[in-house]
């Protein structure tokens, strides 16, 4: 209950790095699980700029995840900008394909009762 | 066979165990393959196809999607889309058998019918609520005698209101919402869930409120009796399988998985409804079948099955889902924008 107030409080932290380095960065999601952490690194990784990406749960009762990304000299933070980008496109797509095809459902299920009535009535 | 073309898209289902988990096509991760995100050709290739959408249970395809984002759908549509759910019990009077404690977890497990799309999560240590966080049921039964029974043994005829159920859940509207909601918005799912028994003098007095919450939470607040998928298997015969040796390999999988045609007087085996397959291996067990099939399931391809608790309909749940996914990326968007414009201070 106490989880979704989260308008104020920061969710995404950069784990700050000895060397000074903006393509090897390991970025924390708080409340975050394998939901996002999957799917992000999934989208991560099919970035051509990238030589590693992962995320761990670093302990199973603290809520949060670390995401690691190492880039072939991209920024890191640019990476992530485009992963989440590409991630919410494909959720968009998903969204409208999904909504066309249930409509299209319920508009030919409709179609149909009256044609199952008659079928009945006929036997 | 292309086997680059098999590990890419198959998941093999071997004697003792699967093969080729792991999706591979990444950048770099083949020859002659870019595999870098591509919007258009994910636009191409993504399907759904909805097979059974009733008022409760929603089952449909999702193709040409990888697992890390299908099973993001999932989970969330298991854990973290909001629906309204009993958080608060006032008990006031409770003479019943069944103790306070126990009640007010049985409540709590009742699905509220209710869009949460039209209340706010209630603020930490706000005791009271308001009509944009709260629903408020009442719930007063008194068990009494039917007065003219008296050679009668069943308890139904003995007893007036000794079964309480959601039935008896009264809604009390908070300030304005009698204008917003009708009597049938707010409501419990099934009006026939048992939530106490009584006896004549046993009474139930108590308020209740239902507040926004996500499953994650509290396995209350799931929307979703269940909600899983599986991956389209797929069955290649490798030669000809007649007359003897077909009618054992269809007995080997489900019902009208393998059908027998009658080709020049021989029943031949052919792959009709691989779909109905459960995947059971079972041919793998008849050493002289085991070798002319190859067994696999289409890694892209998922048939997700999706049984909401009543709260909303699936097919809303899913669109919810999804939009739940899209929040997460915004949110992180718009933080990683702040991020970069005030970078953290680098130690020295």
């Amino acid at each position: 209950m106490d989880q979704q107030d989260t308008s104020t409080v920061k969710r995404l932290e950069i784990i700050e790095s000895h060397r000074d380095d903006d393509t090897c960065q390991t970025f924390v999601f708080h409340d975050e699980d394998h939901t996002l952490g999957n799917a992000l690194a999934y989208m991560v990784l099919k970035n051509p700029d990238v030589q590693f990406a992962g995320y761990s749960v670093p302990h199973p009762s603290e809520n949060r995840i670390n995401l690691r990304i190492q880039t072939n000299g991209a920024q890191a933070t640019d990476v992530l900008q485009k992963g989440l980008t590409d991630l919410n496109k494909c959720c968009e797509h998903v969204l409208k394909t999904f909504e066309t095809r249930a409509k299209e459902y319920k508009r030919s299920q409709k179609r149909n009762i009256p044609q199952d009535i008659e079928m009945q009535l006929d036997t | 066979m292309d086997i680059i073309e098999d590990i890419r898209n198959k998941v093999q289902i071997t004697e003792h165990g699967v093969g080729n988990v792991h999706s591979t096509s990444f950048p770099g991760g083949h020859e002659g393959y870019t595999d870098s995100w591509n919007q258009t050709q994910f636009e191409k290739g993504f399907r759904v196809d909805i097979l059974q959408l009733a008022e409760d249970e929603l089952e449909f395809d999702m193709v040409g999607i990888d697992a890390a984002i299908a099973n993001a759908f999932r989970r969330i549509l298991l854990a973290e889309v909001p629906t309204m759910a009993i958080e608060k019990v006032f008990i006031y009077n409770n003479t019943s058998i069944i103790q306070d404690e126990v009640l007010a977890h049985r409540l709590g497990l009742i699905p509220i019918k209710a869009d949460p799309r039209m209340f706010e999560y209630r603020q930490q240590g706000d005791v009271e609520g308001t009509a944009d966080d709260t629903i408020e049921f009442q719930l007063q039964v008194k068990c009494t005698k039917h007065p003219n029974a008296k050679d009668a043994t069943d308890p139904d005829d003995l007893y007036k209101d000794h079964k309480v159920t959601t039935k008896y859940m009264k809604w009390v509207p908070i300030g304005n919402q009698a204008q917003i909601f009708k009597e049938d918005d707010l409501r419990p799912v099934n009006t026939d869930i048992l939530i106490a028994k009584l006896r004549p003098g046993q009474e139930i007095n108590l308020k209740m409120h239902c507040v926004k919450g996500i499953g994650k939470d509290h396995a209350k607040f799931s929307p979703v009796a269940t909600a899983s998928y599986r991956l389209l298997p797929d069955i290649q015969l490798k030669q000809i399988i007649e007359d003897e040796l077909a009618e054992r390999l269809q007995k080997c999988f489900s019902p009208g998985v393998i059908e027998l045609d009658n080709v020049d007087g021989n029943k031949r085996a052919r792959v009709a409804h691989p779909r109905r397959d459960t995947c059971s291996r079972e041919f793998f067990r008849h050493p002289d079948l085991k070798d002319l099939v190859e067994y696999s399931r289409i890694r892209d391809h998922f048939i997700f099955s999706v049984e909401s608790t009543g709260v909303m309909p699936p097919e809303v749940l899913v669109c919810e889902a999804i939009k739940v996914l899209m929040g997460k990326c915004r949110t992180f968007l718009a933080e990683l924008t702040d991020v970069k414009s005030n970078p953290p201070k680098k130690k020295k």
